[in-house]
C-alpha cells in the first residue's frame, strides 16, 4: 500500500479539480458560453490522475477529444484550460484549439486530437526523440476503447515494440465509442490482451481505483525509463454522461441500461478514494471539506478569468500557421 | 557514393539530394532519416547514409506509414529534425498523420510548437507502374494549409532546396520526380541553400511565359527550343516551391509576354497549374493577350500499357502546341 500521504491527497485534489471543472463546463455549455462539442470526463478521473502522477513533469502525454481531464491531471493551468474552452486569447492555444485540442507544451502536453488514434503516433515519436536524445523521458498517449480499433494504434504498438521506445500506451476503456459497446466492437475480451500480439506487457487495471492506476503506470514507466520498451495499460472505467454533452437529446434508443450507469456511479473514483483517505486516517472530513472549498475557489477563479479574458483579435487569424511565416490570404 | 572532387562536376538529382542530407546530418545531430528500406538505399537518395550515420539516425521502418509519419511529428515536437523518405503513393495511408497532425498541430495549438520535418515524396510516374504507384497528387498539400511544398527540377536546385527544407522549422513536402532523378547538372561543392518562394527563370523569352513544375521543366525547355526555331520566344519559369509561391516573378513575366502556359504532371483539375492560372487570371488579367493554357495529366488513372501511359502527361509537343495556341 502506498504510504506517501501527500501523494494520496494530491490524487484526491486533482480528481476533484477535474470533476468540478467538468461540472462547470456542463453549466457553461447549457448557458451557451461554451460552444461546439464538449465531451465530459466525469467518472474517468482516476485514470488520468493515477497515470499522470506516475509521471515526471518533463514526461509527455497526448490526449483525445475527451481530454479536459488530462491537462489538469498533468498539472496544466486551469485558468488557461477554461479560457481555451471559451475561445479566448488567454487559452492554452489562444482560442484556436478549443475543447478537443488542448495542449500545454510547458507541462509536457503535446496535444490532443479530435481524430481518434491520431495522437498515438505523436507520442511514439516523442519517445523516439527521448531515445535519440539519450534522455529517459517517457511518453503516454491516452486513448479510448474505440481508438484501439484504429490502425494507428496497432502500427504504433508494433513500432514502439520493435524499437523498444519508452511509451506507456494508456487505453481508457470507458466501454463505449459514442454508442457502440466495446464488447461488440473489440474482438478480444480485454483491450490489454492486444499487447500479446506485439510482445509487450498488457495490464488490465480497475480504472476507478486511482492507486491501482498509479501503481500499474509507475511500474510500466519504470520499465520504459530503463530501456525495456513499451507497455499497454487498460484502465477499465466508465463515463457517466453521453459521448458528448447534449447527445442525449439526439440519441433515440438507449444504448446502455440505467442500471449499468447506476452501478458504475456506485464505484465513483472520488468517493472510493475519499473513503480510503478517511479510513486510513490520512485525511479528516474537515480536511476534505477544505479541499472542496479550495477547488471550488479555483474553478470560480478559472471561470472568471476565462470570462474576463479578451477574444483573439481578427489579426490572430493569420498567426501561428508557420514558424517561418509566408504570405497567406 | 563517390563524390566527384572537382569544381565543375555534374551530378544527378539523386546524388545532389544525398549530398544535401549527408552534409546537413554532419552539421546537425538532430537530423535523422526514417523510411522503408533506406539503409540499403533501395530508392536511391538515402543510399550510403546508414554507413556513415548508423542505423539509429538512418532508421528502417516497418510498413506502417501512418505510424512513422506521425512519429516524425512527435519527434519534431520534442526537438528532433526528422526527414521521412517515402513515395507519394504511400502517403495516402498516412494522410491522417500528415493532415490531422503535421499540418494542423502548430496552428491548432496556437503556435506552441515548431515541426521541422521534411517529408520526401517520390513521384514514380512515367515508368509503367500503373495506377497505384504513379501518383502525382502533390497539389493536395498546397490545398491543405500547413505544409511548405518544394519541387526541384534539377540537381543544382535539388541540393539547395533540400538544405533549406532541412533547416526549415515547418513541415515540408519535398517532391522528387523520378523522371528527372537521374538527370545531371552542375552542382558546386560549396555549401549553398536556395530560399523557398523564389522562382527561377530557366530560359528568358519575350512572347509567351511557360510555368512548369518539376519534371515538366525539361519538357518546357525542349518546347522552348522548338518554338525558338519557329520564331517564338518562350520564357520558362520554374517556381521551385509551390508553397510559398513566387507569384510576382510569374506576373512580371506575363506582363512582359502577355501569354501564359502552365504545365503540371498532376491531374489537371485543381493542380498547381490551375492555381497559377487562377492567380494570373485575377492579378495579371490586363496583361493577357490570349486565354491561359493549362496543361496537366488527363483526368484518368495511369494505365499500365505503354500504348496508353504516354498519352496521359504533357509532353514537349503538347507544351509547344499550347504556346502556339496562345500565339494564334
Amino acid at each position: 500500500m502506498l504510504d506517501n500521504n501527500d501523494l494520496l491527497m494530491e490524487m484526491q485534489r486533482r480528481m476533484l479539480r477535474i470533476r468540478r471543472f467538468e461540472e462547470r463546463v456542463i453549466q457553461l455549455v447549457e448557458r451557451g458560453e461554451i460552444v461546439g462539442a464538449a465531451h465530459s470526463y466525469i467518472g474517468e478521473e482516476a485514470v488520468a490522475v493515477g497515470a499522470c502522477l506516475a509521471l515526471r513533469d518533463d514526461d509527455w502525454i497526448t490526449g483525445n477529444h475527451r481530454s479536459h481531464g488530462h491537462p489538469i491531471a498533468k498539472g496544466g493551468d486551469v485558468n488557461k484550460a477554461m479560457a481555451e474552452l471559451l475561445g479566448k486569447s488567454t487559452g492554452f492555444c489562444k482560442g484556436k484549439g478549443g475543447s478537443m485540442h488542448l495542449a500545454d507544451f510547458s507541462v509536457g502536453i503535446l496535444g490532443e486530437s479530435g481524430i481518434l488514434g491520431s495522437s498515438i503516433p505523436t507520442a511514439v515519436g516523442a519517445a523516439l526523440g527521448s531515445q535519440l536524445q539519450g534522455n529517459d523521458r517517457v511518453a503516454v498517449p491516452f486513448f479510448g476503447d474505440g481508438a484501439s480499433n484504429e490502425g494507428a494504434f496497432h502500427e504504433s504498438l508494433n513500432l514502439a515494440a520493435i524499437w523498444k521506445l519508452p511509451v506507456v500506451f494508456l487505453c481508457e476503456n470507458n466501454q463505449y465509442a459514442v454508442t457502440s459497446s466495446f464488447k461488440k466492437m473489440v474482438a478480444s475480451e480485454n483491450i490489454s490482451d492486444r499487447a500479446a500480439a506485439y510482445n509487450i506487457p498488457g495490464v488490465l487495471v480497475d480504472g476507478q481505483d486511482v492507486i491501482a492506476m498509479y501503481e500499474a503506470v509507475s511500474e510500466a514507466v519504470a520499465r520504459a525509463r530503463a530501456g525495456e520498451g513499451p507497455a499497454l495499460i487498460e484502465g477499465r472505467t466508465y463515463r457517466y454522461f453521453d459521448h458528448s454533452l447534449g447527445l442525449n437529446r439526439i440519441v433515440r434508443d438507449p444504448y446502455r441500461e440505467d442500471e449499468e450507469v447506476e452501478h458504475w456511479k456506485q464505484r465513483d473514483p472520488i468517493i472510493i478514494h475519499a473513503k480510503l483517505l478517511l479510513s486510513q486516517g490520512i485525511a479528516t472530513q474537515v480536511e476534505l471539506d477544505a479541499l472542496e472549498s479550495e477547488i471550488a475557489a479555483q474553478i470560480d477563479e478559472a471561470t472568471e478569468f476565462a470570462r474576463q479574458s479578451p477574444y483573439p483579435e481578427p489579426s490572430a487569424l493569420f498567426e501561428d500557421m508557420f514558424a517561418n511565416p509566408i504570405p497567406l490570404e | 557514393m563517390t563524390q566527384v572532387q572537382t569544381e565543375t562536376r555534374d551530378i544527378t538529382l539523386t546524388q545532389a539530394l544525398n549530398e544535401a542530407m549527408r552534409e546537413e546530418m554532419r552539421k546537425d545531430e538532430r537530423v535523422f532519416i526514417m523510411g522503408e528500406d533506406i539503409q540499403s538505399g533501395v530508392y536511391g537518395a538515402s543510399g550510403g547514409l546508414a554507413a556513415e550515420f548508423g542505423p539509429e539516425r538512418v532508421r528502417d521502418c516497418p510498413l506502417s506509414e501512418n505510424a512513422f509519419m506521425g512519429a516524425a511529428v512527435g519527434a519534431a515536437a520534442v526537438g528532433m529534425r526528422p526527414i521521412v523518405e517515402s513515395a507519394f503513393c504511400f502517403m495516402w495511408v498516412a494522410m491522417d498523420s500528415l493532415v490531422s497532425q503535421a499540418a494542423k498541430m502548430r496552428y491548432m495549438f496556437g503556435g506552441q510548437v515548431n515541426l521541422p520535418i521534411v517529408y520526401r515524396a517520390s513521384l514514380y510516374y512515367g515508368g509503367s507502374m500503373a495506377a497505384h504507384h504513379s501518383d502525382r497528387s502533390y497539389p493536395i498539400f498546397m490545398h491543405i494549409p500547413g505544409f511548405k511544398v518544394v519541387f526541384p527540377s534539377n540537381a543544382y536546385d535539388g541540393k539547395g532546396l533540400m538544405k533549406t527544407a532541412i533547416r526549415e522549422d515547418d513541415p515540408v513536402l519535398f517532391c522528387e520526380d523520378r523522371t528527372i532523378l537521374g538527370s545531371r547538372a552542375f552542382v558546386p561543392e560549396d555549401d549553398y541553400a536556395i530560399p523557398l518562394g523564389v522562382a527561377d527563370i530557366k530560359r528568358e523569352g519575350s512572347d509567351v511565359t511557360i510555368v512548369a513544375i518539376g519534371g515538366m521543366v525539361p519538357r518546357a525547355l525542349d518546347a522552348a527550343e522548338t518554338l525558338d526555331r519557329e520564331g517564338v520566344s518562350a520564357e520558362v519559369i520554374d517556381p521551385r516551391s509551390l508553397v510559398p509561391l513566387d507569384k510576382q516573378t510569374i506576373l512580371d513575366s506575363v506582363a512582359k509576354t502577355g501569354r501564359l502556359v502552365t504545365v503540371d504532371m498532376a491531374h489537371k483539375t485543381c493542380s498547381a497549374a490551375s492555381e497559377i492560372a487562377a492567380i494570373v487570371a485575377m492579378e495579371g488579367f490586363w496583361s493577357l493577350q490570349a486565354p491561359v493554357q493549362r496543361l496537366g495529366t488527363v483526368n484518368v488513372h495511369i494505365p499500365f500499357s505503354t500504348a496508353l501511359e504516354p498519352l496521359c502527361y504533357p509532353t514537349a509537343e503538347s507544351i509547344a502546341d499550347a504556346a502556339r495556341t496562345t500565339m494564334s
